[in-house]
């Protein structure tokens, strides 16, 4: 041995150096911030109290039905998108293909302007049901419908092919088969992305302000915003970002226990 | 039953199971070479060979898994070759059984024996769940209805498989290396009940390499080697006497392995 330390002795030494460090940044911050300014500007009780309980009652409501009418679409359309993809017929594969391909690739907020703009110039008078909730349902399932009909097509990939002879030969139409037999794996397998989906999809109806809604129709961000400039105190912005992670990151959570224990079962 | 052009073939009686100058190609690869054979009702027919000589295909063409590139296959005198023929409804007179058993994992037991009957058949709950505990019974696992697959073992798994066909009322029953990938100890209750289900008249197709079974079960036994049928006769000819030398070389390695 003529190494004077150990590897395990080095990284300890290596391990210690860092946290000094961590720490002392740390202080610093703690040192150099205005405590006072940020406790009024970010945690000022007296701003909080005037969003409550809107907050809850409004703004948490609004962005949950926002969030599942335009799931529940975006899993209507999304699962006959991907039935498509793997259809036999190819102009099915071709329209599937450019769906995913284009609302894929826009962002979220692109989606929000053509529905919002867009819509009323192509359709004169044409309004969707539901007024600005259907038109967010829409936006939102339009976002959601290319991602989830991908994870469907790999949900319905990962089902063996035995399933569907298996159910062929006991006299099943396609058709039958898929509803019957394929399907109900598939979803089982794609229930972990597909709460990540809800997720994402949760942040994404913060994009609603697009649309021009009224104090009623108000979403969590715009809530928060809108308070801010009413009060000129960004704490019901942080108060709005609070109430997004602590539906969230529970369900972050979910979603990752779903997939643990499916990979345990597989 | 919903229109099945009957085509009956050559007139004479009505065979099971009627396969003429059938070809399949996957590709470029052409797998069945011009098969013609024959099974009477009643019959059990062993169909065996080498690894990758068209057994398994010729099967799936059997109830149209595969659809043949050429030639005409008659089930009960029905042409299922015939484009028009309604194919759904003539499989349901064919069972299979599959070597990897594909029992339906998210369903349980009883489930897996009455989806079909309810869904195809349109029978209705109690008749259908009434039909499923008999077949269970029959393949002596009435006891696990409630069971997922998942917690059955292998050879439990395929007996379950064999009863959800059954329950369909099959006039024909197709095996796929039924035993093939079960432990050792578990293929002996399999061929159990498959050796039953013959005292009990069913037709049976069976591709299997178990000569035990196919010595004492079979009325016929089919060689095949290399996409086509090399010799076809009782398994006293064809296990115990082959007359061809191909036939020679393939018992040869399956009887004596080690050499
Ligand atoms: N779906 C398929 N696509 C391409 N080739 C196939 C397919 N199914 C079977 N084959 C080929 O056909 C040949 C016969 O296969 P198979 O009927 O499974 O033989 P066996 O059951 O006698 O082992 C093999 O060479 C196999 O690779
Ligand atoms: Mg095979």
């Amino acid at each position: 041995m003529t190494a004077r330390l150990s590897p395990r002795r080095r990284q300890r030494i290596s391990r210690g150096v860092q946290y000094a460090v961590l720490i002392a940044v740390a202080v610093i911050l703690i040192l150099i911030a205005d405590w006072p300014s940020i406790q009024r500007s970010f945690f000022n009780l007296e701003v909080a109290e005037q969003g409550l309980p809107e907050l809850f009652t409004v703004a948490l409501v609004n962005t949950v039905i926002y969030t599942v009418t335009g799931y529940v679409l975006g899993f209507a359309l999304g699962l006959p998108l991907a039935l498509m993809r793997l259809s036999s017929v190819p102009p099915y594969r071709w329209i599937a293909r450019l769906y995913v391909e284009i609302f894929r690739g826009l962002p979220a907020l692109v989606i929000f302007l053509l529905i919002g703009t867009g819509l009323p110039i192509a359709f004169p008078g044409f309004a969707l049901p539901g007024g600005v909730y259907g038109s967010v349902a829409l936006a939102l399932a339009l976002v959601s419908a290319a991602y989830m009909a991908e994870t469907f097509r790999a949900g319905l990939q990962a089902v063996p092919k035995g399933q569907m002879e298996a159910a062929r030969s006991l006299g099943m139409s396609y058709g039958r088969a898929m509803i019957s037999i394929v399907i109900p794996q598939a979803v089982r397998i794609v229930v972990p992305p597909l709460t990540n989906e809800l997720v994402l999809l949760f942040k994404d109806s913060s994009l609603v302000f697009i649309l021009g809604v009224t104090s009623t129709q108000v979403e969590l961000a715009k809530f928060g915003n809108d308070l801010a400039s009413a009060t000129a105190n960004p704490t019901p912005i942080i108060m709005a970002g609070a109430t997004y992670l602590l539906i969230t990151i529970p369900l972050g959570y979910l979603a990752r226990r779903l997939e643990a224990r499916q990979e345990k079962r597989l | 039953m919903s229109a099945v052009p009957s085509a009956a073939p050559n007139g004479a009686a009505k065979h099971a199971v009627e396969i003429r100058g059938l070809h399949k190609s996957f590709g470029d690869v052409e797998v069945l070479k011009g098969i013609d054979f024959t099974v009477e009702p009643g019959q059990v027919v062993c169909i065996i060979g080498p690894s990758g000589s068209g057994k398994s295909t010729l099967l799936r063409c059997v109830n149209l898994l595969e659809r043949p590139t050429a030639g005409q296959v008659f089930v009960d005198g029905v042409e299922l070759t015939d484009p028009d023929v309604d194919i759904d409804a003539a499989r349901r007179r064919i069972g299979m059984v599959f070597q990897q058993f594909n029992l339906f994992p998210h369903l349980t037991v009883l489930r897996n024996v009455t989806i079909a009957q309810e869904r195809v058949l349109r029978r209705g709950k109690r008749e259908a769940e009434r039909i499923a505990l008999d077949n269970l019974e029959r393949v002596g696992l009435a006891d696990r209805a409630n069971a997922y697959p998942g917690q059955l073992s292998g050879g439990q798994q395929q007996r379950v498989a064999i009863a959800r066909a059954l329950a369909m009322d099959p006039a024909l029953m197709l095996f796929d290396e039924p035993t093939s990938a079960l432990d050792p100890e578990l293929v002996g209750d399999v061929l159990k009940v498959m050796r039953k289900l013959a005292e009990d008249g069913m037709t049976m197709l069976v591709v299997t390499h178990e000569m035990g079974f196919a010595r004492e079960v079979a009325d016929r036994v089919v060689f095949m080697d290399g996409g086509v049928i090399v010799e076809d006769g009782p398994p006293e000819q064809v296990i115990g006497a082959p007359r061809q030398e191909r036939t020679r070389t393939f018992l040869r390695r399956v009887l004596h392995p080690e050499g």
